[in-house]
């Protein structure tokens, strides 16, 4: 549990980082995911996908097993029972953790497979354009004459999150995930067993910040998609209109 | 003057193992705010020995919160409202006139209800008896200052063997996990100079133990911190895990068990 | 009755060395043939089944509690003496041996102290090895505090749970052993009874406490390690089911018993708050290094202080009786603690006691505080702090504490050899169950050194001996098909049915209760010639009212503590007897004893050796009969006796 934990923890900051450079430009967020998709071979990307899920996996099925025990080891339960002094998140982790679960699905059909009704991203007539010169340095990247086209993650993320629905999910899953943070961060040392008295309040702390920034650093771009602060931009970020350019870079 | 309260008792009530249990309802007045908890139950036994029915069986013996052996849930609550005190230790004036009392028996599977209030906790002597000890035949000690202990750890194998083995911690954990126990006692004996040729066999074997007896698995989430009467921090659990960690590698690559 | 002491010949340093050479050796090979009950699991008992295991022998172990680990020793706060000598202030073997035999009232055997004393160091080396924290100096070496009136520093410690620390050594060890399957333990079960086959004890008869079960238990020898019988005055600190029931039935089954009038009271107890009351609590006697006891030397401002219109912090200096540091200058609050607890019943029957009852002194730390500071204070003593204040609602740091003194120990029990052995062949007694090293009065920090030694070094050899001269071939050859266990255990379950079966209209308790109250008044801190024989006429009848008029709820085939309670009270009613038959017949004050007869012009103790200087052992004559009077002389080669004085 702790591994896995450990694993997805490290996951959420990097999403989170990445997700945050929409805020550098269109042309950021869409060269980061072009990256992303074309830094490794095909293969390897799967590999990293499968791993993911496969913590994820591993991570459900020993909070099932987990759950599962102890509530054999109890079979009957208290007429009244007190919390003592268990946080609000360690309590709620079942809670937490499902609904996060949910949101993961839903996210993965959002933004990475495009499939959930009306917005299948995929679709041009959905979004438009669905594609974008690649960006750097403020030029198009040209490869055998020919600019490289990059999915419109930016205009995706700024549709998508105009949706208030959305955007409500997605901060209310971010907001739980930071509850489920604030005691699985210190947790997962406690479980390796690298914790003692001084350093159980300084990791409690830290697990406290650290649960917090993952949800500012996602809940905020939603916000400012529904603020209007991120716009949806069809050139990908270029400063100049694409053909123009790419008729600039054919003379 | 001393000041007296009355008082609406719910208390559980089981014939024996095998018998389904239930709540019973019982009026006490003019209870001293001096007396203890444990004293009002006798108040309560004697009443019910007037009227011709059973007392309520309850564990206790010492009443003075040391040998462990009071266990009772006190409105949800394992020991009652206070905080690092057993029920024998706590007092009637952390209590109101006219409040109703609910009084259950720790409950946890491997803790079965032999009577009213009165659990079987041998899962833990079975713990300690897998691994809960230093051997050292009587006859066998070198001179007792033979070995300097630096003070910390004399201080921090102190601080875990004050446990008395009472069974709060299974009780207060939303997972029945006998956690808190084993890693008082591990860490007690793994912290010492003493203690660290069986270290490896000790964790092994307690945990190992102690799974199979039945107690749920630790969620990391401080119940049994609070409800331990001797303070034994959860910290404890950590060290536990490191020890059980490093045991578990050594053990894979040269069988220590 | 033969009382033979069996003390090895030779000089007294010599004399432990030479008898355990000259005693008999079980083969190893052989030694899994015995098998060797223990009664009890606290410091002696548990001590002893996990030696007797470790050495070979198969042991079965026996205790009321739902686990060896919850024995009462587990109570003793203060610490355990041992002639170490790690802080070099001139404490030896031979001067833990004098300050015992002399704090005993010179009624202890020497030869038995002596060995004691050998031994001390030991018990230390045993313990840490066994991984007991006891408190450490900076530089890791062990602590020393000076305890009880002794001059010298030997006490060791762990915090305020010596006991605690110390039982669960000998828990761990004992569970090693269980573990093993040398040792087969049998918690929640009650020794009702001792089964003596050809005069030899070959085994007991319990009760299964949960299932009421009544079954017979055989073996080559039994260990009873029972503790005391302080709970035969309703109101002690000793634990709720601490009881006489284990010895007293050895007791009637030919065992003799010893010095019963020799109990202790603990002078720094919690006074009584009312008469629902369970138990006293021990504040421990360290206390007394830092505070100063005193009552207020007006009888009328006493008496402002116990109805609440007089705050004891604004009795001035001069009405302050600070009795303690009167009477004894030179120990001053460190006095021991059979004088410091009649000094503040005095004051009490003086009419200048305080608590709500008039049965309270004050232990005050003002001026402590103002010398080192609440800080410091709060370090030495801050647990005993919040466990008063927990207890009372006061706080000891801004008003001062109240105390008053409780039975807390017994010097006397079942009269043992210097193998531990009772009248009754292969019945050995160890701990507090036994009378053997304590004399008349104990000193702070001892019970824990005695358990311990009897329980790690003297009863392995000692059993060991006594089976070796039974001879391989007798082992294991008694079993409990034997006309003698069924005989026991239809006894057993007569006397079971019986307390089922009266129906009265008293609880067990309410007899517990007015027995105490009988013992207290007149057998207590002081007693008299005529009180004890009220005494004795008052108890006779409240055993006949009992056997009478008892209820017993519940039945016997499940949990029910008040037959258990009943089983004990009833052992009390006769026990109460006998021990007010020995204060009666000790026309002398020695320690715990205290006859009002017999005391100087200024109220000290006044021993007379001439015609007292013997252990008073009670043999019992059967049920209607008075018990008769056994005595072992004391012979004192090494030490010259002398009046005690603290002053």
């Amino acid at each position: 549990m702790a591994l896995s934990g450990l694993v997805l923890v490290l996951f959420v900051l990097g999403h989170m980082l990445g997700n945050l450079q929409i805020f550098l430009g269109a042309d950021v967020i869409n060269a980061y995911a072009y990256k992303l998709h074309h830094l490794l071979p095909a293969s390897a990307l799967w590999g990293i996908r499968l791993f993911l899920l496969g913590t994820v996996t591993v991570h459900i099925w020993t909070a099932i097993s987990l759950t599962l025990d102890n509530r054999k080891a109890r079979p009957q339960g208290y007429d009244v029972k007190k919390s003592l002094q268990s946080s609000y998140g360690a309590r709620t982790m079942r809670m937490s953790g499902i609904i996060v679960l949910a949101f993961i699905l839903f996210h993965i059909a959002h933004y990475t497979a495009r499939v959930v009704p009306s917005m299948e991203y995929g679709d041009a007539s959905v979004l438009s354009p669905n594609e974008v010169p690649l960006v750097k340095h403020g030029h198009a990247v040209v490869k055998e004459g020919e600019p490289i086209m990059t999915f419109n993650v930016n205009d995706m993320m700024v549709d998508g999150f105009q949706v208030w629905w959305v955007s409500a999910f997605y901060i209310i899953a971010t907001g739980l995930l930071c509850l489920h943070l604030s005691h699985g961060f210190s947790s997962m040392f406690q479980s390796v067993g690298l914790r003692n008295t001084l350093w159980r309040k300084r990791l409690d702390c830290l697990a406290v910040l650290y649960a917090w920034v993952i949800f500012l650093g996602f809940a905020v771009i939603p916000v400012a998609c529904l603020a209007g602060i991120l716009k949806e931009d069809p050139s990908g970020g270029l400063p100049g209109p694409v053909a123009a350019i790419t008729e600039t870079l054919h003379k | 003057m001393e000041k007296t309260m009355n008082l609406t008792l719910r208390v559980w009530r089981q014939k024996n193992r095998l018998s389904v249990g239930k709540f019973e309802t019982y009026q006490l007045s003019d209870i001293s705010e001096d007396s203890s908890f444990l004293e009002m139950l006798d108040i309560l036994s004697e009443q019910l020995v007037a009227d011709g029915h059973e007392p309520v069986a309850f564990d206790h013996d010492c009443r003075e919160g040391i040998c462990g052996m009071c266990s009772m849930t006190i409105n949800g609550m394992p020991h009652g409202p206070e905080q690092g005190t057993t029920a024998c230790q706590l007092h009637m004036r952390h209590f109101h006139d006219g409040q109703t009392i609910t009084i259950e028996p720790w409950r946890a599977k491997p803790f079965p209800v032999l009577k009213d209030l009165i659990v079987d906790r041998t899962p833990m002597d079975k713990i300690i008896q897998a691994g809960g000890f230093i051997t050292g035949r009587a006859g066998s000690a070198v001179d007792a200052n033979a070995m300097p202990i630096d003070k910390q750890t004399a201080d921090y194998a102190m601080d875990a063997a004050a446990c008395i083995g009472c069974g709060a911690c299974v009780a207060a954990c939303p997972n029945a996990s006998a956690m808190l126990f084993t890693a008082a006692k591990v860490s007690h004996m793994n912290s010492l100079p003493q203690g660290k040729a069986e270290k490896d066999r000790r964790s092994l074997a307690m945990v190992t133990t102690m799974d199979g007896e039945g107690f749920g698995g630790c969620t990391n989430i401080g119940e049994c911190e609070a409800a331990c009467p001797k303070g034994i921090p959860l910290d404890m659990i950590a060290q536990l895990n490191r020890d059980y960690a490093v045991a578990q590698v050594k053990n894979f690559f040269q069988p220590v068990l | 009755m033969n009382l033979d002491s069996k003390i090895p010949e030779g000089p007294l340093s010599e004399k432990w060395s030479s008898h355990k050479f000259k005693m008999k050796l079980v083969n190893p090979a052989n030694r899994r043939k015995y098998h060797v009950i223990v009664v009890g699991s606290g410091l002696a008992g548990g001590a002893a089944a996990a030696s007797l295991a470790e050495q070979g022998y198969n042991v079965s172990c026996f205790c009321y509690q739902d686990s060896p680990r919850r024995a009462h020793s587990i109570a003793a706060q203060g610490g355990i003496n041992a002639a170490k000598n790690y802080q070099n202030d001139g404490d030896s073997v031979q001067r833990l041996f004098y300050d015992t035999v002399k704090g005993g009232d010179y009624r202890a055997r020497e030869a038995n102290v002596y060995r004691l004393a050998e031994v001390s160091a030991d018990i230390i080396d045993q313990c840490v090895a066994q991984g007991v924290p006891f408190a450490r100096e900076y530089g890791g070496y062990l602590a020393n505090r000076s305890f009880g009136g002794a001059q010298v520093s030997r006490t060791f410690y762990a915090r305020g749970q010596t006991g605690q620390q110390l039982l669960l050594g000998a828990y761990s060890a004992l569970s090693k052993q269980i573990g093993l399957g040398k040792v087969k333990m049998y918690n929640r079960h009650e020794m009702l009874d001792v089964v003596k086959v050809d005069g030899h004890a070959k085994g007991i008869i319990v009760r299964n406490m949960v299932s009421g079960e009544v079954s017979r238990h055989a073996s080559d020898c039994v260990v009873m390690a029972t503790g005391g019988y302080g709970n035969v005055f309703f109101l002690s600190t000793n634990a709720q089911g601490c009881n006489v029931t284990a010895a007293h039935r050895a007791y009637k089954r030919g065992a003799g018993m010893a010095n019963p009038c020799y109990t202790q009271i603990h002078p720094t107890c919690i006074p009584v708050h009312g008469d629902k009351q369970s138990k006293l609590t021990l504040m421990s006697e360290s206390l007394r290094n830092d505070g100063r006891v005193w009552a207020p030397m007006d009888k009328e401002a006493a008496k402002k202080i116990r109805e609440g219109k007089l705050n004891p912090n604004d009795v001035p200096e001069e009405e302050r009786d600070y009795f303690l540091e009167r009477k004894y200058p030179s120990f001053g609050n460190l006095a021991p603690r059979d004088i410091s607890s009649r000094a503040a019943k005095e004051a009490c029957d003086d009419g200048r006691g305080v608590a709500t009852t008039g049965l309270g002194v004050f232990l005050d730390f003002r001026d402590a505080i103002k010398r080192d500071g609440k800080h410091t204070i709060e370090e030495r003593y801050g647990n005993l702090f919040d466990m008063y204040q927990c207890i009372t609602g006061d706080n000891p740091y801004e008003t001062p504490m109240m105390i008053f003194p409780a039975v807390h120990y017994t010097m006397g029990g079942l009269w043992v050899d210097y193998n531990l052995e009772s009248t009754i062949p292969g019945m050995f007694v160890g701990g507090e169950a036994n009378f053997s090293d304590h004399g008349a009065n104990r000193l702070g920090a001892s019970a824990l050194m005695q358990g311990l030694a009897d329980g790690y070094f003297v009863l392995p050899y000692t059993v060991g001996n006594y089976l070796g001269e039974q001879g391989v071939a007798a082992a294991g050859q008694v079993t409990t098909d034997h006309p003698a266990f069924a005989e026991v255990e239809a006894d057993v379950k007569g006397r079971i049915d019986k307390l089922l079966t009266i129906n009265g209209t008293e609880s067990p308790r309410s007899f517990h209760k007015r027995l105490g109250h009988i013992m207290w008044e007149k057998c207590g801190m002081s007693r008299t010639e005529a009180g004890l024989k009220e005494a004795i006429q008052e108890i006779q009848a409240l055993r006949k009212e009992f056997w009478g008029n008892v209820k017993v709820v519940g039945d016997a085939d499940s949990i029910n503590p008040e037959l258990e309670r009943a089983g004990r009270v009833a052992d009390f009613l006769e026990f109460g007897e006998i021990l007010c038959r020995d204060a009666l017949m000790r026309e002398e004050s020695c320690g715990g004893h205290f006859r009002a007869e017999h005391q100087t012009d200024d109220g000290e103790a006044m021993r007379d050796d001439e015609k007292y200087a013997f252990v008073g052992v009670w043999g019992y004559e059967g049920e209607d009969a008075e018990p008769a009077l056994h005595k072992e002389p004391l012979v004192y080669e090494n030490i010259k006796l002398a009046t005690r004085s603290y002053k």
